[in-house]
């Protein structure tokens, strides 16, 4: 039976989820993801055409708190844990560059 | 290693120090921990400073809180600004939080010492803590078998009586599970009683922090301090905190008017798969409980055997947007070799992630992509609907409905790893209680011939933790399961 994911499919998930798989990986995930959604398929034995979703447990709506001023982090605070930082900036490679695609 | 309870009482009566009571669970990790690697970090030091203060404020007569000088331990999911917060993944190793988790402040502010922080599936993805991105943790009752997962560092750690309580997680099973693994009592509090504020995310929809204790006393307790409402977490309930240690003396005649408390049995939890040790302990404690005087009746739970689909649909979605934020740029790891940006992020998160943990991105991904999102994420939605209603209407016919924790005991390091949905269909009793956001909690009510315990899981209806509570204490107070203790563990004099 031809596979649910198959290995073009896992590429283009691991792009969207960014992620970089091995080969020899996205032949495994092909195989355990399909696995695992034919799975997932028995849900469609279900007849939900008149079933509302839940989203969410409690009947929570939109909560709003008092419009007041906090004291945020400071920038040292907030860029402590920064793999790479420039001044009170986090730092990453070039965005804009020859066709990155970013 | 004595019961929170105890220990505290002992320290506010003035039996025992905080120094004392911190300095024994230091001594039990330094003993046992090179076995059962229960723990990711842990700061004696600090640990030592923090009961010395509380001991200097009880010799001053100062109030310390409900908690006075107890050492507990804290899964590595909820973030401390001690230390590290590492959700036992490489992409956090080093990731100190600028802020406490409000279970922290409440511990806290109640007067605990935390002593150390606790290994994890990473992220809280697994169900055995091997998926852990440092060193899996093994079970005390049997070092060749896992403790369960994802909080099996917290449970092994109170089950081994190096600590006398833990928090951990529960977002599909993930304290019931192991609670039920190493024997001791754990307890899902109902979505939005306990603030996530500083609980590392992974389904935002179904995670919930509670206790794993010794006895259904010392959840009671340990409940009454993190409950209740926090700004800073949106879902969080604003309700009033019910007395949950003193609603413990209520006679269990007065929980419910009119007649005996009906524990409900559904037919379901009890079929194919079901081991048949956890089959007969399950029902003996069943048969307990109609010795009390409780009504034993049967219920149906008729969309059970869609729940592990349904949650591993859902659960992973939410992961998937959850763990976006893992980028490389604000926290956490960068790989040294990146071409641009995007392959930055990418290869990041490639090499700092493990298998499992990119395995459920995936999935959650897929099923929110374009083209599958209704077939696949929304026709779980509607599924978790059929699900939530299959529990409320039950819950018009009993007060708490019982039924085994896991369909076996703990399972032996390596049994599942390569075969993901074997894994995750062992979930199977856990995590509808997830997806319906209703409490539940599981107590030791077995040995299997193996000498492995057994689990029994009580689930009751939204907020209904004092009931619940009082009903796992019965039992306790006719058993002495909750008593028994693993080959290793501390027994210091």
């Amino acid at each position: 039976m031809a596979r649910r994911i198959n290995e073009d499919q896992v590429r283009h998930i691991a792009h969207l989820s960014r992620l970089k798989p091995s080969d020899e990986e996205v032949r495994l995930f092909s195989e355990q993801l399909s696995a695992i959604v034919e799975y997932v398929e028995k849900l469609n034995e279900l007849d939900t055409a008149d079933v509302e979703p839940t989203a969410h447990p409690l009947p929570i709506r939109n909560v709003f708190r008092p419009d007041e001023p906090h004291e945020p982090l400071d920038p040292d605070t907030a860029l402590a844990n920064a793999p790479q930082r420039d001044g009170s900036f986090f730092a990453l490679p070039k965005v804009l560059d020859q066709g990155s695609g970013a | 290693m004595a019961l929170l309870t105890q220990i505290r009482d002992d320290i506010r009566d003035g039996r025992l120090t905080s120094r004392l009571a911190v300095e024994r669970s230091l001594q039990a990790i330094q003993a046992l921990d090179p076995q059962l690697r229960a723990f990711v970090s842990y700061d004696g030091d600090r640990a030592l400073d923090l009961a010395e203060q509380i001991d200097e404020r009880m010799a001053e007569g100062q109030p310390v809180g409900p908690l006075g000088g107890v050492p507990v331990a804290i899964k590595d999911n909820i973030c401390t600004r001690f230390g590290y917060t590492t959700c036992s993944s490489k992409m956090l190793e080093r990731f100190r939080a600028p802020y406490d988790a409000h279970v922290v402040e409440r511990l806290e502010a109640a007067g605990a010492v935390i002593v150390g922080k606790t290994n994890l599936d990473e992220f809280a993805m697994g169900s055995s803590t091997e998926n852990s991105g440092f060193f899996p943790t093994r079970n005390p009752w049997d070092l060749g078998r896992v403790p369960g997962g994802s909080s099996g560092g917290s449970a092994a750690a109170v089950a081994a009586r190096i600590i006398p309580a833990a928090l951990g997680s529960d977002t599909g099973g993930s304290i019931r599970q192991p609670a039920s693994f190493c024997g001791i009592t754990g307890l899902k509090p109902t979505y939005g009683r306990v603030s996530r504020y500083g609980l590392v995310a992974y389904g935002s929809s179904l995670d919930q922090i509670g206790p794993l204790t010794l006895d259904v006393a010392d959840a009671a307790l340990l409940l009454s301090v993190i409950a209740g409402h926090d700004p800073r977490d949106s879902t969080s309930v604003s309700r009033e905190v019910p007395d949950y240690v003193s609603a413990l003396r209520d006679p269990l005649e007065s929980l419910r008017a009119g007649g005996p408390v009906r524990i409900g049995v559904p037919v379901e939890y009890f079929g194919e798969g079901l081991d048949a040790e956890v089959r007969a302990a399950v029902e003996a404690a069943i048969e307990e409980y109609r010795n009390l005087g409780a009504a034993v009746v049967p219920v149906q739970l008729p969309h059970l055997a869609y729940a592990v689909a349904c949650y591993y649909v859902i659960a992973t979605a939410e992961a998937s947007s959850n763990l976006a934020r893992y980028d490389g740029v604000h926290y956490g790891y960068r790989t040294p070799r990146a071409e641009d940006y995007i392959d930055m992020y990418c290869a990041s998160r490639q090499e700092a992630f493990g298998a499992e943990v990119r395995r459920r991105i995936m999935l959650g991904t897929f099923a929110l992509s374009s083209g599958y999102y209704d077939a696949y994420y929304l026709k779980a939605l509607k599924v978790r609907t059929l699900i939530r209603r299959d529990f409320e209407r039950a819950f018009t016919e009993c007060d708490v409905i019982a039924g085994p924790a896991a369909p076996t005991p703990a399972f032996r390091l390596g049994e599942k790893t390569a075969d993901p949905l074997s894994m995750y269909l062992a979930d199977i009793y856990t995590i509808s209680v997830n997806l319906a956001g209703i409490p539940a909690i599981v107590v030791p009510c077995g040995l299997s011939a193996g000498g492995l315990p057994i689990g029994l899981q009580l689930m009751a209806p939204y907020f209904a933790e004092a009931p619940l509570l009082r009903i796992a204490h019965a039992y306790q107070q006719r058993t002495d399961w909750h008593t028994r203790t693993p080959a290793v563990s501390w027994r210091s004099a």
